[in-house]
């Protein structure tokens, strides 16, 4: 039986430049998450310029960008009301960056010698993301409604002697909100990938060691992949719509203040 | 107590977590089919709703299983 090799799931969601294994301390370098972000850059732009024909009766690539951008437009038109029109862009490009990004992520591009890297994979990208949406609510509330913004952290109609108990209860939770909102997609890339990579591990190992076990514990692990390839697609694109719900909801917090 | 069987007793113990929120992700499900059912026409515009709420139970689901990866595979 051949020695099992130690597996590292944590080796895919190193950042480093291109053709090495080690990130210098230099600002300037082209790493290989830069280079999959250009990537997803170019798959949205052939995409959506895809669908910029404007025929009267869309044929079925038109038809696709026309749902797609329809299904987020619906997302903020029913969380913010008619004037969430304004704020469609950002919701749709960090909904559309998130969904190409998950998916650019999963699909095998291994077979063809390239090394996939899942953008999303890392909370520099999705913090950021985050902190872009809460920049613009807290924006948006403040240019609105001034300091009178603060009334968010008090509900319509609580009690007196409640509101002491709940502005700082509704304070915390507002604080926590940027980080739960950008560690969603994270965690969910980063648990899904850690997942494929240690059962992909299992089918190479079981077929090193051989044997009905070797071969069947091989199988095995090569269904649950399948399986897990195809929940982290659905995944990918449940954690894409609900950051740009999320977004929605609080910016419509900011937009309607109560 | 070595080292290595700590990290494997450890990262089954924060395991137990995705047990949880497997439970919890069944609940928003159930419910949700539950109200649904009694009421269809009021169901579709619930989805939103729905997974939000999915989304809070998955998540810390997911949580555990990254602590316990972060601790079988820590050196």
């Amino acid at each position: 039986m051949a020695a099992a090799t130690k597996i590292d799931p944590m080796h895919q969601f190193q950042i480093a430049p291109i053709g090495s294994e080690t990130l210098e301390a230099s600002p300037f370098l082209f790493t290989n998450s830069a280079l999959w972000m250009l990537i997803v850059l170019g798959a949205i732009l052939v995409f959506m310029w895809g669908g910029f024909r404007r025929q009267l009766v869309p044929g079925r690539w038109q038809a696709a960008v026309e749902g797609l951008t329809g299904f987020v437009d619906n997302i903020t038109r029913a969380n913010i009301g008619p004037e969430g029109r304004k704020y469609l862009p950002w919701v749709f490009t960090a909904f559309i960056f998130i969904l190409a990004a998950n998916w650019m992520g999963a699909m095998p591009f291994a077979i063809l010698g390239a090394h996939p890297f899942t953008v999303t994979s890392q909370f520099t990208i999705t913090g950021m993301l985050s902190i872009i949406s809460f920049a613009i609510v807290l924006g948006v509330g403040f240019w609105k409604h001034g300091l009178h913004f603060f009334s968010l952290f008090v509900p319509k109609g609580t009690p007196l002697a409640l509101k002491f108990i709940v502005a700082p209860i509704e304070f915390v939770s507002f604080l926590v909100r940027p980080f739960s909102l950008g560690l969603r997609p994270f965690i969910a890339m980063f648990a899904g990938h850690i997942l494929l990579e240690v059962f992909g591990n299992f089918v190479v190992q079981g077929l090193n060691a051989g044997g009905a076990m070797g071969y069947g514990v091989s199988l095995l692990a090569f269904v649950f992949v399948i399986f897990v390839a195809a929940l982290e697609l659905l995944v990918g694109a449940i954690q894409a719509f609900v950051f740009a719900l999320l977004t929605a909801l609080y910016i419509n917090d900011a937009v309607n203040l109560h | 107590m070595e080292l290595a069987s700590a990290q494997v007793i450890g990262a089954g113990l924060a395991a137990i977590g995705v047990g949880a929120a497997a439970a919890g992700v069944g609940y928003v499900f159930g419910s949700f089919l539950q109200g649904a059912l009694r009421n269809p026409s009021a169901a579709g515009g619930q989805t939103g709703t729905l997974y939000i709420g999915f989304a809070a139970a998955e998540l810390l689901g997911l949580m555990a299983f990254a602590v316990a990866m972060i601790i079988l595979y820590a050196r």
